[in-house]
């Protein structure tokens, strides 16, 4: 018994180009990291809205700009966002971000600094926060499937209990919504190492695993171009190593649990790019949580799903982040920012189904609207990933 | 009845301590999830929760293997019930 995916339902937000969010953010979006303070200004007079400083959006070029611009954007279309007011230091580039922002038929505005100074910046910016809160304080919200709910995973400060158990519970979770039909993004490019056969044997095609292989190798040259050593004090993190795990290539037989026994993969996506079809996603991304779920943000999924063996905090600004774990220490130590206890797993006191069920109830209930651990502490880590120097 | 340590498979050279406190000497009850069999082993160590007891002696150069699949190479000789980690094993990548 279970339950029923195909009968269940969440009640969210129905956006104008059709996708399903389970929170309703009027977001103050700085295009760069000297548009911080007047974002901030804004969230400040306006009640209801969000500022997401960030530290980036200067001198940048080619495909790190690109990559810069798809995981703003990105982020103001995500569906749990409801309007946008987007803040530059120049004209040219706000507008860019905000057209970007419009395809999804939200409402946005943008604002530039120069010409104008912080303080007018902040009131004309301030006026049009207003007008976005009375908007989207008065939409509704529709019951929808749960095939409608866009779901990612990264696991972070992970420990051997989490191949054990937390990420199998993921995996869990994942058959079943696979299985229904659901949109699903897992990534970690360098996190696969050692275990990079597995992942692509579960490539549906030929060519996605090619293209699975592609980026795993690409990303394994830049480790061997860099390194000054085995990165045996990056990856595994000193954490992971406090925890148990000894070698990149046991913490990537822990992370794959996450993609479950029957789902395969489906496609792959660049950083920040947005999935074109249901099924499982591999995303080419760095195992950074934050990074990592700033871009499974940016992709456009919902909530996102957290193993954690030492006890990542982590959250993020506008993406519920819902954190499981199996490791009795950091219950007893930091339950606060635990929302599934699976540590019964370990003492054969729940079995992987009922681990997977209580992890599905989460998703659900978090979607309908109850906070996260994350989202009750204030955590809103909103980091970009860097592909290389400014100009 | 407690579990002290979890083995994923039982082809593996190690398994993980999942109670805090675990000292030399102690008898251990672990259990193997893929086969779900009980076995009982006297820790050689003390293992902080989380880190790997080995369940059979390795050489120095053996391949480790847990999930069934090589994890790296022990760098040191480990006795069965020795605390397998970073001072013993290392990985084969990069």
């Amino acid at each position: 018994m279970g339950i029923n995916l195909k009968n269940a339902t969440f009640e969210g937000w129905r956006r104008d180009n059709g996708r399903m969010g389970v929170r309703n953010h009027v977001l103050i979006l700085p295009v760069d990291d000297i548009s911080n303070a007047a974002a901030e200004g804004v969230a400040r007079n306006i009640q209801g809205t969000l500022a997401i400083p960030h530290a980036y959006g200067r001198l940048q070029f080619g495909a790190d700009l690109d990559l810069h611009f798809r995981t703003i954007i990105g982020t103001g279309c995500n569906p749990n966002v409801a309007a946008v007011v987007v803040i530059g230091i120049e004209l040219g580039w706000a507008s860019k971000v905000a057209e970007g922002i419009a395809k999804t038929g939200k409402p946005v505005e943008y604002f530039a600094i120069e010409q104008n100074g912080d303080i007018n910046t902040i009131a004309a910016a301030s006026r049009a926060a207003y007008r976005m809160v009375k908007y989207a304080t008065a939409l509704k919200k529709t019951r929808a499937p749960i095939v409608d709910l866009w779901v990612s995973t990264k696991c972070g400060e992970s420990d051997t209990t989490s191949g054990l158990a937390s990420c199998p519970t993921v995996g869990d979770s994942f058959d079943k919504l696979w299985e229904n039909g659901n949109t699903l993004v897992f990534g970690e490019t360098t996190e696969l190492t050692g275990g990079e056969h597995l992942v692509a044997a579960r490539c549906k095609t030929p060519e996605i695993r090619a293209e699975f292989m592609r980026m795993f190798d690409r990303y394994q040259a830049i480790v061997e171009a860099n390194k000054t050593s085995d990165l045996s004090d990056s990856q595994p993190t000193k954490g992971n190593i406090e925890g148990g795990l000894t070698t990149i290539e046991e913490k990537a037989l822990g992370n794959i649990q996450k993609i479950g026994k029957k789902c395969t993969v489906d496609g792959v996506l660049d950083k920040a790019e947005e999935p074109t079809h249901s099924g499982l996603w591999f995303m080419d991304s760095s195992s950074a949580a934050a990074e990592m779920v700033t871009l499974c943000a940016a992709s456009g999924f919902a909530v996102h799903t957290f193993p954690t063996g030492q006890g990542n905090v982590i959250g993020n600004p506008i993406v519920p982040v819902i954190k499981l774990t199996a490791n009795p220490r950091t219950m007893r130590t930091m339950s606060e920012h635990v929302d599934v206890d699976v540590t019964g797993l370990l003492q054969k006191q729940m079995n992987l189904h009922d681990a997977g069920e209580a992890l599905l109830d989460s998703i659900i209930r978090t979607a309908d609207g109850q906070f996260t651990a994350a989202e009750i502490l204030g955590h809103r880590e909103y980091s970009l990933t860097r592909l290389y120097e400014s100009a | 009845m407690t579990v002290h340590f979890c083995v994923h498979d039982e082809g593996d050279s190690a398994g993980v301590v999942v109670v805090e406190g675990i000292k030399s000497g102690q008898t251990l009850n672990g259990w193997i999830m893929d086969q779900d069999k009980m076995i009982e082993f006297p820790a050689k160590s003390d293992i902080p929760i989380g880190h790997k007891v080995a369940i059979k002696a390795i050489a120095k150069g053996d391949t480790i293997i847990k999930y069934g699949v090589d994890i790296g190479k022990a760098v040191a000789d480990i006795g069965a019930g020795e605390h397998l980690h970073v001072h013993n094993v290392k990985t084969k990548r990069w």
